[in-house]
């Protein structure tokens, strides 16, 4: 049976919407899932926006891009206007409404609402939002284990970032147990 | 039983450099463009800690001439550029196979004509297939469709280099060169060696003449003013030429009871093959004939298709219309033809090809 899912994650440059995608697909790599990441690029720059697509199946994958994504993850307002009318009907958008006015989340969506700058910023830093929305993700979507990607942080972090993963995990505990 | 290495999740453009460099790749000149920067990036580091030599170019230009020169040692080497920087290594292109010396050029195509833009496209299909450059040339080109693939044809690239002695494109673009999947870097079956590889060279490589040992000196050039020398070496490379098609390969998938039968190739197929999966399962009979080998194309298994049944074609191509050309050949009137392009910049997913497959499917628009 396919454990077909995919996600667009969309934020500005600089709110770690890529590595957030990178964490998420070496994750589904390493339990022995087929897995695409796919970055869509442009002459970006801290402040732009970024998005990136992850493609995650049991079968191996043909189209790493999606238009009606079955989940995406919404850093910010200008990703909730791009992204939300491409939802799939019955797809899950976790937002980050630290950054994004809720007023304009369509409630016939099934959306998740998260303050993930705030619960970062609670726990030391900002630049944690992306691993509080992950948290999120992963705990509408049901994909993959927490544990699963915490402990890929270990992988995934460069040498002279160690220090950083127990608070990184920390923030998908936090963004995980929040919804 | 020996364990598989693990899969490791990397771009198709470190895959190119992973594979190039256990094909046995000791040379690489390069010019920096998006969207294939990742290839010199990790070249830079990688080649120079197993020997071999990095060479950040001036320009393009300078960067095809030393493939050239170092092609002409014998030594298996690479560039690669995107689409307007492949465009300025035409020249040379053409001199390396007027002088019979491989070759391996990657192009990552984004989107043009001109400088264009830095998104995907597969534009490049008529200056890779039909050669940018002058003269009675021909260029192997290869199209990955994914990470895997760029990894393990990068042994058939050198492979065909050497065998032939001629320059190979590996025809990639954005999507293709910036996607990352898992790949497992294992040699693929039946590979060369490093050692096998520069061995083919032997008999025509310059080494540097020594008159005490060697009769003649080798010589290769792609200038030939003697009367008749001219006609005699383009003969050969037309006997050349001939024997490379031998080596034309695709991808079929569904096409044994299709109606209609989607012919694409890189990333593109990729994605119709999702499109064409979900419509069989729809119960739509549709399949998928994705060349592997732009050059030479797989024309007579394309052909062949027709002959077992009533069927229709439909060519998706990210360009106005350039594969379709081949295909339209290949077919020779036999069976309709249709076509479907996509813009430049354009990120289709597999529910956008939809609606342009039921639609040839059922006799649609014949452009």
């Amino acid at each position: 049976m396919s454990a077909y899912m995919d996600v667009i994650m969309a934020g500005f440059g600089g709110q770690g919407v890529l590595l957030m995608g990178n964490v998420l697909a070496n994750c589904a790599m390493e339990r022995g899932l087929e897995v695409t990441y796919i970055p869509v690029y442009g002459a970006e720059m801290r402040g732009g926006t970024a998005n990136c697509t992850v493609v995650i199946d049991s079968e191996p994958i043909g189209s790493p891009i999606v238009h009606s994504p079955r989940s995406t993850v919404i850093l910010n307002q200008p990703s909730l206007e791009k992204f939300q009318p491409r939802l799939a009907k019955d797809g899950v958008q976790i937002i980050n409404s630290s950054l994004v006015d809720i007023a304009l989340v369509d409630t016939k969506r099934h959306s998740v609402c998260i303050p993930a700058t705030d619960i970062a910023r609670e726990l030391g830093t900002v630049k944690m939002t992306n691993m509080v929305a992950l948290g999120a993700w992963l705990k509408a979507t049901g994909i993959l284990p927490l544990k699963a990607v915490q402990d890929i942080l270990h992988k995934v972090a460069p040498q002279h970032y160690r220090k950083l993963i127990l608070a990184n995990v920390r923030a998908l505990e936090a963004g995980y147990s929040h919804s | 039983m020996s364990q598989a290495p693990e899969r490791i999740l990397i771009k198709g453009n470190e895959a190119i450099v992973r594979g190039a460099l256990d094909a046995g790749c000791r040379c690489y000149f390069g010019y920096p463009i998006t969207p294939q920067n990742e290839i010199p990036e990790a070249f830079s580091s990688m080649l120079p800690e197993q020997g071999g030599s990095f060479v950040q170019a001036e320009s393009e230009l300078a960067a095809v001439n030393m493939l050239l020169g170092a092609a002409a040692c014998g030594i298996p080497a690479m560039t690669s550029s995107s689409s307007c920087g492949i465009a300025l290594m035409q020249e040379t292109i053409s001199y390396m196979a007027g002088s019979c010396v491989p070759g391996v050029i990657v192009n990552m195509m984004r989107g043009g004509p001109g400088l264009g833009d830095i998104g995907p496209s597969q534009s490049d299909y008529f200056q890779a297939v039909k050669g940018g450059g002058n003269g009675d040339h021909r260029n192997f080109v290869l199209a990955p469709a994914t990470a895997q693939e760029c990894y393990d044809m990068m042994f058939s690239a050198f492979a065909l280099a050497f065998k032939y002695r001629n320059p190979v494109m590996v025809l990639g673009d954005a999507i293709v060169g910036q996607m990352k999947e898992p790949v497992r870097c294992v040699p693929p079956k039946h590979a060369l060696t490093p050692e096998q590889l520069m061995q083919q060279g032997e008999d025509w490589r310059l080494e540097g003449y020594d008159r005490h040992a060697v009769p003649e000196p080798r010589v290769l050039r792609s200038l030939l003013l003697k009367e008749g020398q001219l006609a005699a070496h383009n003969r050969s490379l037309h006997e050349k030429y001939s024997a490379m098609r031998q080596e034309a390969a695709a991808e079929q998938v569904f096409c044994d009871d299709a109606s209609l039968v989607v012919v694409a190739f890189g990333s593109i197929a990729r994605i119709a093959h999702s499109a064409v999966r979900h419509l069989r399962q729809a119960g739509h009979k549709v399949g998928l004939f994705r060349p592997t080998t732009l050059y030479p194309f797989p024309e007579e298994a394309l052909r062949a298709l027709i002959s077992s049944g009533k069927r229709r074609f439909l060519v998706i191509e990210q360009n106005l219309g350039q594969m379709v050309e081949d295909v339209r050949l290949a077919i020779d009137g036999q069976a309709p033809v249709s076509w479907h392009g996509i813009l430049p910049d354009l990120y289709v997913g597999a529910e956008t090809l939809r609606a342009p497959i039921l639609e040839a499917l059922e006799g649609g628009k014949h452009v």
